[in-house]
């Protein structure tokens, strides 16, 4: 395939709301995925350096230092409370909802501040996708849903939109099931098809990264199954963050592993070293399901 | 046995606390009782009106002295049969063996020109018998209300005469008040649309008159007007002068014939047709016949224009005018309520300031509805309205005829759209609180800026919610009738608020409204017994209208919600 040729189409559907240094990156990184360079991969793509956070004037998080490899699945793991999913929502800055937030130390993705001045938040959000605990459809078809990113941001072309439902849906496992009925309402689907249309929704303007947080604490076994086959194709093309409580899930879905204990970063670490060889009690505790 | 025991206390104890089922039961139960007893009183009254009821002719008693109109006879509808107050009863009445003696009946015995009062009332024990004779007429008439009478004869223009008992009677008198109200159409048609016109375009012409006549000295452009608007003026009065005179042609042919009567006291009357409304012998007709007429009398109420200080004909301008208030009311306050709504509960920092907002406007909904009024006449009227005036109608300020420094529609709509802004505020803002976090963030996270989420998934699913608010503010504001009074209300309007004379919106106008109606025919009038029936009619109509407005409000809101069903997920 030529590289030249599919970076245009693949840049096409985001020309709108992309500046021209993000689409340079995107370009090497597709010319990466079509190479199948699986190995040169960024290992620092996101850092997380000396970084506090504060609910008004409680402290969750304390001093975390950790850094993301691109295109791997981490996992956080911890007990409730412990400031992981408050970590996981400061990635896409959804936490600047609350009122009276603060925080020290600084995130950068591939080399940028999330928190830098110039960086227009949205912006910061169309790189970041996230799935939510709960699926969250909106009270719209399933088609309108799955490009909704695409029309915030202007899309209105109907042969791109389509060609993003069909990539998303695919990508999402949920093309099979759904095609033939996208303008139905998103509500007439089942939880497992629910939380996947969510994970399509993320994935349709090509973020960087997906943020999942809980995504199958309210499914069943099978639709569970389901996401974690998806979670494992998707991480081909994007970098995964996971927050999650079901310790086998962690082994099973994730690259990396860290464990949080009441807001500091306890272990970090490859999957295989953490349930199998952890270096602190607690982690070893936590994970043999001795406390938490 | 143990275990059936067992069951059976347990199927006792709870009943227990099931105690307030009954109290929260009894809660509605009052608040329905009450709703419909008003509601049937309002209806009971309201529906007679309609009703073509017999006429009974009343023969009293010789040996008492009782008497109608100075003889033994009566006629008229017989309205309700009661103890009389104990404490108007003579010594006589109080000891008699017979009931009937301290029972009075009240009855509308019509003809109010000639025996001074529309309603009579007798005591049952002093009448002899009650008879309906189908011979009897009614006659709705354009002045004085309704007569009963035995009919005479026909004068006709050519002076032939038709007796009452000539078998074509009835079918004669029947086509010519068919002719006279066709006549009466076309008459209507000329003075309420040519020459109302032709009024309206003099009116603004003899205002610039004035108001360049009042000038000192006048450029040379004003000169030029000054000539064409006279000769304009001219051109008017030549065009009124024909329909002027054909108005009066027609009037005067509908004064050809007369008819002669008969009333139940023995005098003859006569009355020539262009007087007559419609007549019917109501002794004399058939179940299908009363209904047909009983559903006529309806239309002609609820699409006829007022008679006689509104106590006769129908009531569509008040109908008409608040059903366009309601509706500018509606247009004016749910945009402003809802962005506030928006901006209280998105944008603004939730915090001591906004409560006390909040607070504010919660007690708006509960100041005195005449205070908007007041607020509306000084703020709409007197401060927006002049400087309109002011503005774009220079020459109406000059001439002291204000066009919208005066009460009118628009201004009524605004000052109720005022007041009832709290409802819709306050609706919304839970309509908007009960949209679930799930979604706000799920749009956020997909890129969205906070406006793209309240417009794409927060509106739509707070518009029912939304339109819950408009439904009670429609109910509040089309009900109101104090505010109005100051603000442009008038008990009977020459023009409809909307028309076919350019620009077809009059919103500076003056309108009717059925509550200041109900107002006027009840508390104003100069005959309210007669306006009573009127009066309950009215409400009815008021009632229905608000039904009406709601429903469709419901409908759309249902339809609203089948489309985002499951929005609260």
């Amino acid at each position: 395939m030529n590289p030249e040729q599919n970076h245009s189409t693949n840049t096409g559907n985001r020309q709108a709301a992309t500046s021209r240094q993000e689409v340079s990156q995107q370009q090497i990184q597709v010319e990466a995925k079509d190479l199948g360079e699986r190995a040169s991969y960024d290992p620092h793509y996101i850092r997380i350096r000396n970084y506090d956070f504060f609910y008004g004037a409680t402290q969750v998080l304390f001093d975390i230092n950790m850094d993301l490899p691109e295109r791997q699945v981490t996992a956080l793991i911890g007990p409730s409370g412990c400031g992981k999913s408050t970590l996981l929502r400061n990635l896409n800055r959804m936490n600047d909802l609350i009122d009276g937030i603060r925080h020290n130390g600084d995130v950068l993705i591939d080399g940028e501040s999330i928190y830098h001045p110039q960086l227009e938040v949205i912006s910061l959000r169309k790189r970041v996708g996230m799935v939510f605990q709960k699926s969250n459809p909106f009270p719209k078809s399933i088609y309108e849903n799955v490009i909704y990113s695409l029309r915030v941001a202007g899309g209105r072309r109907k042969s791109q939109l389509d060609e993003a439902v069909e990539r998303s849906l695919k990508r999402a496992a949920l093309w099979d099931e759904v095609k033939d009925r996208l303008h139905e309402s998103a509500f007439s689907l089942s939880g497992g098809q629910m939380q996947r249309l969510c994970i399509a929704r993320a994935i349709a303007n090509d973020p960087e990264i997906i943020l999942m947080d809980e995504p199958c604490s309210a499914l069943d076994p099978i639709a569970t199954g389901k996401i974690e086959d998806l979670i494992h194709e998707l991480k081909e093309n994007y970098t995964i963050v996971i927050v999650t409580h079901n310790m086998q899930q962690a082994a099973r879905v994730s690259d990396r592993t860290a464990f949080f204990y009441l807001g500091k970063l306890i272990e970090y670490g490859e999957t295989q070293q953490i349930f199998m060889n952890p270096k602190n009690n607690q982690t070893e505790a936590y994970v043999s399901g001795r406390f938490g | 046995m143990k275990d059936k025991t067992e069951t059976e206390q347990t199927a006792k104890a709870t009943p227990k606390g099931e105690v307030f089922v009954w109290i929260t039961g009894m809660g509605l139960a009052i608040g329905l009782l009450m709703i419909f007893a008003l509601l049937w009183v309002v209806l009971k009254n309201g529906i007679v009106v309609f009703w073509p009821s017999s006429v009974a002719q009343i023969e009293l008693r010789e040996d008492r002295d009782s008497t109608f109109r100075g003889g033994t006879t009566a006629a008229g509808v017989i309205l309700e049969e009661y103890d009389r107050d104990v404490r108007d009863l003579t010594e006589e009445q109080l000891e008699s063996p017979d009931q009937r003696d301290r029972r009075q009946i009240r009855f509308f015995s019509g003809n109010r020109d000639a025996y001074g009062q529309a309603f009579a009332y007798l005591m049952l024990g002093d009448i002899a018998e009650k008879t309906y004779p189908p011979e009897i007429v009614r006659a709705e008439r354009m002045e004085w209300g309704d007569a009963i009478f035995f009919p005479l004869r026909l004068e006709l223009a050519d002076g032939t005469q038709i007796d009452a008992e000539d078998p074509d009677f009835r079918k004669r008198l029947r086509e010519l008040v068919d002719e006279v109200r066709d006549r009466r159409q076309v008459i209507n048609r000329i003075e309420r649309r040519e020459i109302g016109r032709i009024n309206l375009e003099m009116r603004s012409i003899e205002q610039d008159l004035r108001y360049l006549g009042g000038m000192e000295e006048r450029t040379e452009a004003q000169e030029r007007e000054w000539e064409r608007l006279t000769h304009r003026l001219e051109e008017l009065r030549g065009d009124f002068a024909p329909l002027e005179a054909r108005a009066q042609e027609l009037r005067a042919t509908n004064r050809e014939n007369r008819l002669h009567f008969r009333l139940v006291t023995g005098e003859e009357r006569s009355h020539h047709l262009g007087e007559i409304v419609n007549f019917y012998y109501p002794n004399d007709m058939s179940l299908v016949a009363k209904v047909g007429l009983f559903f006529f009398h309806i239309w002609e109420f609820l699409s006829g224009y007022p008679r006689e200080a509104n106590t006769e004909g129908g009531i569509f301008p008040a109908i008409f005018g608040t059903f366009v208030m309601t509706l500018l009311m509606s247009v004016a306050v749910t945009p402003f309520g809802v962005l506030a709504a928006i901006y209280l509960r998105e944008y603004a920092r939730q915090g001591p300031m906004v409560r006390a907002v909040r607070i504010a406007i919660n007690n708006l909904a509960g100041v005195p509805s005449i205070v908007f009024g007041v607020f509306g006449l000084g703020f709409f009227i007197l401060f927006v309205g002049n400087w309109v005036d002011v503005l774009f109608y220079p020459r109406s300020v000059e001439t002291n005829t204000p066009m919208f420094g005066t009460g009118g529609i628009l201004w009524a709509s605004l000052t109720l759209a005022l007041m009832t802004v709290p409802v819709v505020i306050v609706a919304t803002e839970e309509a908007l609180a009960a949209v679930s976090r799930g979604v706000r963030e799920g749009s956020l996270a997909c890129g969205a800026s906070k406006w793209q989420t309240i417009q794409n998934l927060v509106l739509p699913a707070s518009l029912p919610g939304i339109l819950t608010g408009l439904i009670l503010a429609m109910a509040r504001g089309a009900g109101e009738v104090a505010p109005l009074m100051l603000v442009g209300v008038v008990a009977l309007a020459p023009n409809l608020p909307l028309d076919t004379v350019f620009p077809f919106f009059h919103l500076e106008r003056k309108f009717m409204h059925l509550g200041f109606h109900i107002y006027d025919l009840g508390f104003q009038s100069p005959d309210s017994e007669a306006a009573q029936p009127m009066v309950f009619a009215t409400t009815l109509v008021l009632i229905l209208l608000v039904i009406l407005l709601n429903l469709g409000a419901i409908l759309i809101r249902n339809h609203i919600r089948k489309k985002y069903a499951a929005s609260a997920f």
